[in-house]
């Protein structure tokens, strides 16, 4: 049996990634709480290394460049989540909120 | 059909549903702890997606970063700052909701046709079966040893950063009196800084 007889289509992933990243999109734009704006950030950068697998397998099977891509999009996503949640500590040390629309520090 | 490809077919059914399904949740659910244990489920299926597209060590990967370390400190993130506040009504919040709405809706839409008119090159050459791990152990002390080793050293600059970010500041002397400070100062409970900027004045000059 060959390891991947690819009975599910490229699209059918392409498809879930894309869904996947508009949920993350719409979260992040419509989230109160900080800590919820993380996570869909992390939801978004599943979806591309959802596409970057699928194409690796599908299209690049030999040489399988889109896994070690992946591999790279999930340290810089592991270091982002440990900064970003110490920002947030930080924020919520200094205003006692993780109320997104009071962060406005910086804005004037 | 054989077995083979209805099983592949279910398991991909079953997992494009939980990811669908609990990315929504995360989204959506008010409670934040509900959507932080989804969030899980979500990379745990995803996990699963990698596994039926030959991808063990990535994985596994997944499962050892995503689920044990990143949604781990986000759930210690979360019982640090769970403080029930109300958030403060904003004036045309569900009409921003709708907006947005939309908007991510017609960038879903053209993805999917890009998705689905692109002549894709597939398939492709026969996928590796069990030798990803091999492979992507030889890619990256070939081809991509300059990013690996600045995988490195981003990971370094991160750990210190979040040391240095989320630690309570411990002056070795007090600033304003010059004295040494004594060890209650770390957990000292700090006043607010700018929390209101007229509060925060006052008690600066107080001090002075």
């Amino acid at each position: 049996m060959p390891a991947t007889s690819f009975d599910i289509p490229l699209q059918a992933y392409l498809v879930l990634a894309a869904l996947l990243f508009c949920t993350g999109v719409w979260g992040l734009i419509n989230s109160r709480n900080a800590v919820r704006v993380l996570m869909c950030i992390e939801l978004m950068l599943n979806a591309v290394n959802i596409n970057l697998m699928a194409f690796s397998s599908y299209i690049d099977g030999q040489q399988i460049r889109g896994q070690v891509f992946t591999i790279f999009v999930i340290t810089v996503a592991a270091a982002e989540a440990a900064v970003g949640l110490a920002i947030l500590l930080s924020l919520y040390r200094n205003r006692e909120t993780v109320d997104m629309e009071r962060f406005n520090l910086l804005r004037w | 059909m054989t077995i083979a490809s209805v099983t592949q077919l279910i398991c991909f059914v079953v997992l494009s549903l939980t990811l669908v399904v609990g990315s929504l949740g995360v989204v959506l659910l008010p409670n934040i702890v509900y959507s932080a244990f989804l969030l899980a489920g979500v990379f745990l299926s995803v996990a699963g997606l990698y596994l039926m597209l030959n991808a063990s060590f990535v994985a596994a990967a997944q499962v050892l970063v995503y689920v044990g370390a990143v949604n781990v400190l986000i759930l210690f993130a979360i019982m640090l700052v769970n403080k029930k506040e109300e958030m403060a009504e904003i004036p045309g919040l569900l009409l921003r909701r709708v907006l947005s709405g939309a908007v991510c809706l017609g960038l879903f839409l053209l993805i999917l046709r890009v998705d689905l008119t692109t002549p894709w090159a597939v398939p492709g050459p026969a996928p590796l079966a069990d030798d990803s791990a091999l492979l992507i152990g030889i890619h990256l002390f070939s081809d991509y040893l300059l990013p690996f080793e600045l995988a490195s050293v981003l990971l370094l600059m991160a750990m210190i950063g979040a040391i240095v970010l989320a630690r309570r500041d411990v002056f070795s002397s007090d600033v304003i009196t010059g004295e040494a400070a004594d060890q209650g100062l770390l957990e000292k409970e700090r006043t607010p800084l700018l929390l209101e900027s007229t509060a925060g004045e006052t008690t600066l000059l107080e001090k002075v």
